[in-house]
């Protein structure tokens, strides 16, 4: 398993108030069994906005995601976060489809992230009733969190991923189990954490999300990138072939 | 058989009894035990959380090694003890062989690998759940292990009572280290093996049912301790 | 605040089992090595209460075989030393390891079997022919086997009955590696003849259709000696102890206390400080 990346907070790039793209990929392959699944990827990230990741099962979105999270590396190609190759994991964050909470009360959960994250244990109190308010969860907050519901689940690991404030906000198919309502509420997450100046970086299948939530869709097929479009554009008129095919329920070559 | 029947009226005669010989060999193997034990878990709960987290070169063998550990014979462990602790030994000067101490340096070598393979099992279980969640959070690796440990601790009880079970019901390592002394050393299973090796069966059988028993009530009250307080935390 | 709990626990474990161990330390006892025998036949139950009342002196019985007490011994892990393997014994002190020994006691070996009585030795007082019956019948006979005194004991009556048992090891003749209580176990669970210590057959609680078929010959005499641990040899043996211990041992008091000592109105011990055995 490749554990080479190298983690810190570094943000000096961020704080000198240069606005360099949030993430940068060149070149990236990732390949498992000798199997290129990620073939030759570039895409750079603007810092804001919410850009969604769309593709067909198998294209390399979840992969692409873990690449950016620092969770696995390149074989070949170099990704930059903030302009630097070392990932601030602290300022990254990531939510599973399948939401992966610890064997605590909703509030440990929170506290758990805090402290990970750094929060001085002072400031901990206070951010800590403001994520269960943003997440809706203060009459849960004393309950374990691995008896809630998938909706309440997924709002938990929604404020934890906010409790980082991430420059960066990587989400895999975060309402892909959920009904409507609990996706509408972690669709208001998600645009909280927009406005407040988080790049967020979506996967979905789901293509009413995508117009809801996108500023722009990034497609992916057999590990390339084959278009990047405004999302207006995106869903009236397709570039690519491969997008075509995709949005119209058609199986891809 | 009518040892049998004697046997459990002899086990119920120094229960009801409270015979102050029979108190006093339970408080020393409950104390040896559960101090063993306790010692086995700061040990055995870290290493087992870091050989099911880390990767190192030589933590595959050290793994096999821990596991094969598992199965050491008590007399071996005793015997060990025993040469380290002598007068003659390396730490003889400490005094400490034939005393409760020595009881309990001995169980904690034999539980230690029992409770560091099996939290090992169950913290790599669980990194597989929480493996990519702490790393996306850049968790460092004593905090992942820390994590593991105080998220699988009603799993680890299990553990703790597998250790617990085999040194209450270890005698080849504290007769050796321990001597069987009359209120000194003398505990449970070390006053059967000496009342068998008299031939009072029934007796010595006695002595087994309470040990049972004994064993039965730590297990039971351990498990629904770890039933009321899951319950509160995760369910 | 979680480490700080633990460290507590550790602590409090790590105090729980030194308390005796250090707490006791400071009051006065002393470590005697000592056999399976002597202990499994209550002897010191009876014996050291009266010896601890009168000295102030807890007295703390390491009861191992005789080849295994001689060795602790010999690591230093006691301060007196009381077995019956008096050729052992002369060599430890030869070597240093002892200051003197000391006649306390004998009591004499019998060969005990089933009611049934294979080898036909019942009543016999002759142990040479015994042995010989034994062997010739190959009825079962269970041997220590653990370089006790009582083994090499009986390894000699073999010797001087011209029989060499190890060839048939496995087959009639079996050797359990055991104590002598368990020994005698294994013999009344599979009819085995035994030769066993008087004091330990008549305390024995499992004797089944067992009684004595051997006893009365001089050779099958048990003498049981005492040896203060060489001060020399071990510098922190408690020889001042242990000397108050092996003189109320010897003395008139002592004598008497093992004397007085009986199981089911048998004497099983007889004190013989002051006279060299009779045989």
């Amino acid at each position: 398993m490749p554990e080479t990346i190298t983690r810190n907070s570094h943000l000096s790039v961020i704080e000198s108030g240069i606005a360099p793209p949030a993430i940068t990929l060149q070149d990236v392959v990732f390949e498992r069994q000798g199997k290129a699944l990620v073939d030759g990827l570039n895409l750079t990230l603007t810092a804001n906005g919410t850009t969604v990741l769309m593709g067909p099962n198998g294209a390399g979105k979840s992969l692409t995601l873990r690449l950016m999270a620092g969770l696995i590396a390149p074989g070949q190609g170099k990704i930059r976060w903030n302009g630097v190759e070392t990932v601030p994991s602290q300022r990254v964050a990531l939510v599973f489809q399948k939401p992966v909470l610890l064997r605590r009360s909703v509030r440990a959960n929170l506290t758990h992230a805090l402290k990970t994250y750094g929060v001085p244990r002072s400031a901990q109190p206070q951010r800590l009733e403001e994520l269960l308010k943003m997440g809706n969860l203060t009459e849960l907050a004393d309950r374990p969190a691995r008896v809630l519901s998938g909706g309440e689940q997924q709002r938990v690991a929604m404020v934890r991923a906010l409790a980082a404030r991430p420059k960066l906000l990587l989400l895999d198919e975060p309402t892909a189990s959920l009904d409507p309502q609990a996706t509408a509420a972690i669709e208001s997450l998600i645009r909280t954490a927009a406005a407040g100046g988080a790049k967020v970086l979506l996967v979905t299948h789901d293509p009413g999300q995508g117009q809801r939530l996108a500023d722009e869709i990034v497609f992916l097929n057999h590990g390339r990138v084959t278009e990047v479009t405004g999302a207006s554009q995106f869903f009236d008129a397709p570039r690519s072939r491969e997008a075509r095919t995709y949005l119209s329920g058609h199986l891809l070559f | 058989m009518q040892d049998f029947g004697a046997a459990f009226g002899q086990a119920f005669a120094l229960i009801a009894g409270f015979d102050p010989a029979l108190m006093e060999i339970i408080s020393l193997s409950m104390r040896v035990t559960f101090s063993a034990v306790l010692i086995a878990c700061l040990i055995g709960l870290p290493l087992g959380a870091v050989l099911a987290v880390g990767r190192f070169p030589g933590r595959g063998a050290l793994v096999v090694l821990v596991s094969a550990l598992m199965g050491l014979p008590p007399v071996v462990v005793g015997l060990a003890v025993y040469l380290m602790l002598s007068a003659a030994g390396p730490l003889g000067v400490l005094q400490l062989l034939y005393t409760p101490t020595a009881m309990i340096i001995a169980q904690a070598i034999l539980v230690t690998p029992i409770i560091a393979s099996l939290t090992r099992q169950v913290v790599e279980d669980m990194h597989g759940e929480y493996d990519e969640l702490l790393r996306s959070m850049g968790t460092s690796r004593v905090s992942t292990v820390a994590t593991l440990l105080w998220d699988a601790r009603y799993s680890l009880l299990t553990a703790a009572l597998a250790g617990l079970g085999r040194a209450l019901a270890e005698v080849g390592a504290v007769m050796i280290v321990g001597g069987n002394i009359n209120h000194v050393t003398r505990v449970m299973t070390t006053a059967i093996a000496l009342e068998t090796s008299k031939g009072a069966l029934a007796l010595a059988l006695g002595l087994g049912i309470i040990l049972v028993g004994l064993s039965i009530l730590v297990n039971a009250g351990l498990m629904g301790l770890r039933k009321s307080a899951e319950r509160l935390a995760y369910a | 605040m979680k480490n700080r709990s633990l460290s507590l626990l550790l602590a409090t474990a790590l105090a729980g089992g030194l308390s005796i161990g250090t707490v006791k330390a400071e009051d006065r006892f002393i470590i005697v090595q000592s056999t399976t025998s002597t202990q499994n036949s209550g002897l010191y139950d009876a014996l050291l209460p009266e010896f601890t009342a009168k000295s102030g002196i807890e007295v703390r019985v390491v009861a191992v075989g005789t080849g295994q007490a001689i060795k602790n011994a010999q690591n230093c892990d006691g301060d007196v030393l009381l077995v019956h393997a008096k050729a052992s014994e002369e060599k430890f002190v030869a070597a240093g390891h002892g200051v003197s020994r000391a006649d306390v006691m004998y009591n004499d070996f019998v060969i005990v079997g089933p009611a049934s009585d294979p080898a036909g030795i019942s009543g016999s007082n002759n142990v040479a022919t015994a042995l010989a019956a034994i062997e010739k019948a190959g009825a079962a006979f269970a041997s220590r086997g653990d370089d006790s005194g009582t083994h090499k004991k009986e390894l000699a009556l073999w010797n001087a009955a011209g029989i060499d048992p190890s060839g048939d090891s496995g087959g009639w003749y079996r050797e359990t590696g055991s104590g002598m209580g368990a020994t005698l176990n294994v013999a009344v669970g599979m009819g085995a003849y035994v030769m066993t210590d008087r004091a330990t057959w008549i305390a024995f609680g499992n004797k089944g259709d067992y009684g004595i078929v051997v006893e009365g010959d001089d050779a099958m005499f048990n003498q049981y000696g005492i040896i203060q641990v060489s001060p020399k040899a071990c510098p922190k043996v408690k020889a001042d102890m242990g000397q108050t211990f092996i003189d109320w041992v010897l003395s008139k008091e002592g004598q008497a206390a093992i004397a007085d000592y009986k199981r089911d109105g048998q004497q099983l011990f007889f004190p013989n400080a002051d006279k060299q055995p009779s045989s």
